[in-house]
């Protein structure tokens, strides 16, 4: 089964979830999507025993057969090639890699090389396989750096996926394929708002989905009442407590130091592959 | 014109409360909620739209089933997998680029544009703002950044303001890219937890990537004095400047419940004390006229 952690707003505590339970179960394949900011390796410490590049293919211009007509600046959507009368300029950061250009181009002067966006590493902590990949700082395209993590995705195990937070493209591209997604949010007004929009971007993708209720005691109520309105389930609340918080800054899964939590985490597992089986 | 960004790496750090704080506290400023994914700050500022504007960020292909013939090309040369098996486009992986339009023998394909989402030009109790919402599922929020920073020079143009507070996304990729493109500082909120170290260690090397003045608060700060000092001995390390820190206060929650910024809802408390300081710094430092 494919767990995503999902949340809408950021700091609900998503990655928190997803190593306890992750911990919880066995059998796991955990994969740290929010390849922005990868935090799940800071919880888990694991040994890292390999490291790739991820790269994309950009284009790349053979002057000498270009003739400057700029039809590929023409057809790229993203404004990545710009034709100037003698020059030719690529901005790699706006490529999508579609390839469109080298297909377009009548004198076939564009060729496709690649450029690096990020890395991808993997290892394990304890019985746990663990892959996260990094965005190269300054490069704004998450999105394939992802699409290599979810490459490695093992169908046969237990697969956890933390997904960035927000609600656009590298959400869309972590929570794609899941047979559930757990979603995150605090019984705050900014909690949710972004919950509310988390569960349209699902219900658009028909994924099943619950919620968590982190920090609970915070805030108020209507976190409650809309999951009630909605019928939508409410799996784990985990209360605020200055002691998980604590364990959390440290870099420490809260469920190590307090076992009583390792039931509650199983459970969760369990009733989303329960609501999967509906 | 000077332009601030706030900004964090890793979310919940309270980017937005220190943002509907400073624009309280700046007078005569645009605010800009750029994170549009997932806005918040207009439930504590509360913006009466002047203006809505609608956004047409990205196009999706079509097939026209009358003409298609099924033979499977588009599918094959789509990178990103968007053409299901039965020749129909899958709207959610289609990135609008196109290629399905120049490879299809019979013309079948047409890329349309859609609206995905709305930008507005508000009016707040504390000054203008600028604002938008990307429709869920959508992308290409960058763009729609890059529309609302836009928005924002114009109101601030129009009503002679100086100041362009930011209030950005987490993470480091494009809409952050292009919330901080171009701006002459940026607010990193951080928390003393391993996660919000290392992510305040992305988003700096992001601003030192863009040449991009760097300030640093630390909210929370006493929820691990250790790592507090971790933080500003690396701050001092790298010669960046600690502008605030921020104690870890429930107040902060019952402000957002009752829908106001902190340093309007409760000004005595210790929280707004030091947002009120931490915007001195940031005054002086950038040598602000106002304020």
């Amino acid at each position: 089964m494919i767990v995503s952690i999902a949340s809408g707003k950021g700091g609900t505590g998503k990655t928190s979830v997803a190593v306890n339970m992750a911990l919880s179960i066995k059998n796991v394949q955990f994969l740290d999507c929010d390849v922005e900011e990868p935090n799940v390796h800071l919880l888990l410490h694991p040994k890292i025993d390999r490291t790739e590049p991820v790269y994309v293919l950009v284009p790349f211009v053979n002057e000498e057969s270009c003739d400057y007509c700029g039809e590929c600046s023409r057809f790229c959507q993203y404004n990545a090639i710009f034709v100037g009368s003698e020059k030719v300029l690529i901005f790699p950061e706006l490529c999508h890699s579609c390839g469109g250009c080298t297909a377009v181009c009548p004198k076939k002067a564009i060729n496709e090389e690649k450029h690096k966006v990020g890395t991808l590493k993997s290892g394990s902590a304890g019985g746990l396989e663990l892959v996260y990949g990094e965005l190269e700082v300054g490069e704004p395209m998450a999105v394939p750096v992802i699409r290599e993590v979810k490459r490695r995705i093992d169908k046969s195990r237990n697969v956890v996926l933390d997904s960035p937070p927000g609600t656009s493209c590298p959400v869309i591209e972590t929570v794609k394929g899941s047979d559930f997604c757990i979603l995150v949010t605090e019984p705050t007004p900014f909690g949710l708002h972004d919950l509310k929009i988390a569960v349209q971007v699902l219900e658009n993708m028909q994924i099943p989905f619950g919620v968590v209720i982190n920090r609970a005691g915070i805030g108020d109520k209507k976190v409650y009442e809309y999951c009630r309105e909605k019928s939508i389930p409410i799996l784990l609340e985990i209360p605020f407590q200055r002691r998980i918080a604590e364990l959390y800054s440290r870099g420490v899964p809260f469920s190590l130091e307090m076992p009583e939590w390792k039931e509650k985490f199983e459970a969760l597992f369990n009733e989303a592959r329960k609501l999967v089986d509906k | 014109m000077k332009q601030i960004a706030v900004l964090s790496g890793k979310g919940g750090t309270g980017k937005t409360t220190i943002t509907a704080s400073l624009a309280v506290l700046a007078r005569n400023t645009v605010v800009a909620d750029c994170d549009v994914d997932a806005p918040d700050l207009h439930m504590l500022l509360h913006p009466e739209i002047i203006k809505t504007q609608e956004f047409k960020g990205s196009k999706r292909a079509v097939i026209d089933k009358t003409k298609c013939v099924e033979c499977g090309l588009c599918r094959e040369k789509c990178r990103f997998d968007a053409i299901t098996e039965d020749i129909t486009v899958d709207p959610i992986s289609c990135e609008g680029c196109g290629v399905c339009t120049i490879i299809c023998p019979v013309s079948a394909v047409t890329l349309t544009e859609r609206i995905s989402g709305y930008a507005y030009f508000s009016k707040t109790k504390y000054g203008f703002m600028a604002h938008a919402m990307l429709s869920p599922s959508e992308s290409n929020s960058g763009k729609l950044v890059t529309l609302v920073r836009q928005n924002a020079r114009i109101l601030a143009e129009k009503e002679e303001s100086d100041l362009i507070i930011i209030d950005g996304p987490p993470g480091i990729g494009c809409p952050v890219i292009a919330s901080v493109t171009g701006v002459d500082a940026g607010l990193v909120i951080t928390e003393p937890t391993m996660s919000g170290i290392h992510d305040l260690e992305r988003a700096l090397q992001l601003l030192k990537h863009f040449n991009i003045q760097p300030f640093v608060c630390v909210n929370m700060y006493d929820i691990n004095k250790e790592n507090t000092e971790k933080i500003v001995d690396f701050c001092e390390e790298n010669r960046i400047k600690t502008v605030g820190n921020i104690t870890f206060n429930p107040i902060i929650t019952e402000a957002m419940v009752n829908g106001k910024p902190i340093v309007d809802y409760a000004p005595e408390s210790d929280v707004a004390k030091e947002i009120e300081r931490m915007w001195k710094n940031i005054v002086s430092a950038l040598k602000l006229g106002s304020g």
